[in-house]
């Protein structure tokens, strides 16, 4: 088995426009999230997202290439430059036929959905631009970056709603591990904050108005937020050998179903994931010093996740730390896990760990170290990352030092 | 005009009677205004849908977070107090 390495890392999201700006973030505890800026939100009952604020669309592509990207594909297009020009790599030849694409996305093109059902539907407009297929579909984020880079290895898109990018990154992680492929660009794009995105989940009532509050007491709900997490994947064989830098080593993934319930998560279906992605790494599960949570900030989630934490380490789970960067940048939904993996790498490479924002009081059924509020210092050697997506489908990444 | 009011608030019992019963595809007679949602074998995405019907029926905005259910304005311990909550709500948004 191949060992996997992580050797570029790119990102766009509510707290920054790049790895080093969202890193940054992070470290501060500062928070992305705010009024959102969108159309019709006078006709929302929630109207707070981490939305990506400072971005023209008009200064990274032209006309043609807006024609064909939705928000979500310029996300993800402008995350990948950042990661593969952090790599250093080139692909052509032998590289280029081995090397691939794997992003997560959950609502793909969703904008491109509402504004041309606008047209039809509201302005009673009989024709639409002549792109809205390829505009809207869920891969176009995947065929825009291998087209753009030349990436003819295995390449799809992955949709498990709020376990999309893990579950890409898990897939990614295979391949190479497997010998199937040398490079993979993977992670996770979303774009949902447009007035029939944000409407949609309003309707199942689980949305706070004010904040996302991950395991405080008085947290009332997740807030959506936007934007992307690309990062190459590589042989760590192949890494070395052309003296790469190199990030953090992917060692351990595992993904489970709960085959219970279409939104309640289940603590069985999260640990035996957590468990498994432990058991994948072949290491000591006390070497885990960092867990990304899910986190989402609602009252199901939280102490489910909790329960679950507990339950995988046993006595370890009061040693460990459990932040959730979501009471940052909101919940990306598909992408979410991708631009969480940003944190997960700083604690092992940086050894800061993100805090958990937003924390106002303690909730005996999430009683774990949730970092509240400050970053704070600590060495780690293995941190995971956990996606426990509606639909039971869970996926949890193990990053160890490099 | 007294019991145009009265005939009002019943009409309004009743359709919320026959949303819940639908939920839990129950007759109308079997429900009883001491009951709780769960006791009728209503789960959170039942109750959440329930309260999207009431919302369609009655054309109101009923303030409803799942987080935080004991918090809410809108009771929902059982039969009798949904339906006290929607009355008022009707009261209030079309009074």
């Amino acid at each position: 088995m191949k060992r996997v390495v992580i050797t570029g890392a790119g990102t766009i999201n509510a707290l920054g426009h790049n790895v080093s700006d969202t890193l940054e973030a992070m470290r501060e505890g500062r928070c992305g999230i705010g009024p959102l800026n969108i159309r019709d939100v006078d006709r929302l009952a929630v109207k707070i997202g981490g939305q990506v604020t400072g971005y023209d669309e008009h200064s990274h592509f032209n006309r043609q290439q807006i024609a064909l990207y939705d928000r979500f594909t310029q996300f993800a297009l402008f995350a990948a430059q950042q990661a593969i020009a952090q790599s250093g790599l080139e692909f052509s030849g032998e590289l280029a036929a081995r090397s691939g694409v794997i992003f997560g996305t959950s609502g793909g093109g969703l904008s491109t959905q509402d504004e041309n059902y606008r047209a039809v539907y509201e302005e009673g407009k009989n024709r639409v631009h002549p792109f809205v297929v390829p505009k809207l579909m869920n891969n176009a984020a995947t065929s825009h970056v291998s087209m753009q880079y030349n990436l003819k290895g295995p390449s799809f898109t992955v949709a498990t709603a709020c376990a999309s990018s893990n579950h890409a990154m898990g897939q990614a992680f295979h391949m190479i591990r497997s010998g199937m492929s040398d490079v993979m660009v993977t992670g996770g794009s979303e774009s949902m904050l447009c007035f029939g995105g944000v409407k949609a989940w309003e309707g199942l009532r689980v949305m706070s108005k004010d904040a996302c509050r991950p395991f405080s007491a008085t947290r009332n709900g997740m807030v959506q937020g936007e934007g992307a997490g690309v990062f190459i994947f590589e042989d760590r064989d192949h890494a070395m050998a052309r003296g790469a830098e190199i990030l953090a080593e992917v060692v351990g993934f595992a993904m489970t179903s709960d085959a219970a319930d279409i939104v309640m998560p289940s603590k069985q279906g999260a640990a035996r994931a957590i468990r498994g992605a432990v058991q994948d790494a072949r290491i000591d599960p006390e070497t885990v010093g960092y867990i990304n949570a899910h986190g989402t900030g609602t009252a199901a989630n939280d102490k489910t996740e909790c329960a679950a934490v507990a339950d995988a380490f046993g006595a370890h789970a009061d040693n460990l730390m459990i932040s959730s960067t979501k009471s940052m940048h909101g919940h990306l939904i598909g992408g979410t896990g991708a631009v969480e993996l940003l944190a997960a790498i700083m604690a092992v490479r940086d050894g800061v760990i993100a805090p958990t924002i937003g924390y106002e009081e303690q909730d005996p059924e999430c009683a774990l170290d949730v970092v509240p509020n400050e970053a704070r210092e600590a060495k780690v050697e293995v941190a995971l990352s956990n996606a426990f997506a509606f639909g039971g489908l869970n996926a949890v990444i193990a990053l160890k030092r490099a | 005009m007294g019991s145009g009011v009265g005939e009002q608030m019943s009409s309004i019992q009743d359709k919320v009677i026959q949303i819940v019963a639908e939920q839990a595809v129950l007759e109308v007679e079997d429900v009883s205004l001491g009951q709780s949602l769960a006791d009728l074998g209503i789960d959170s995405l039942g109750l959440v849908e329930s309260i999207f019907s009431i919302e369609e029926a009655f054309d109101i905005e009923v303030p409803f977070n799942a987080n935080e259910p004991e918090k809410s304005e809108f009771d929902i311990s059982s039969i009798a107090s949904i339906i006290k909550a929607v009355e008022g709500l009707v009261k209030d948004q079309h009074g």
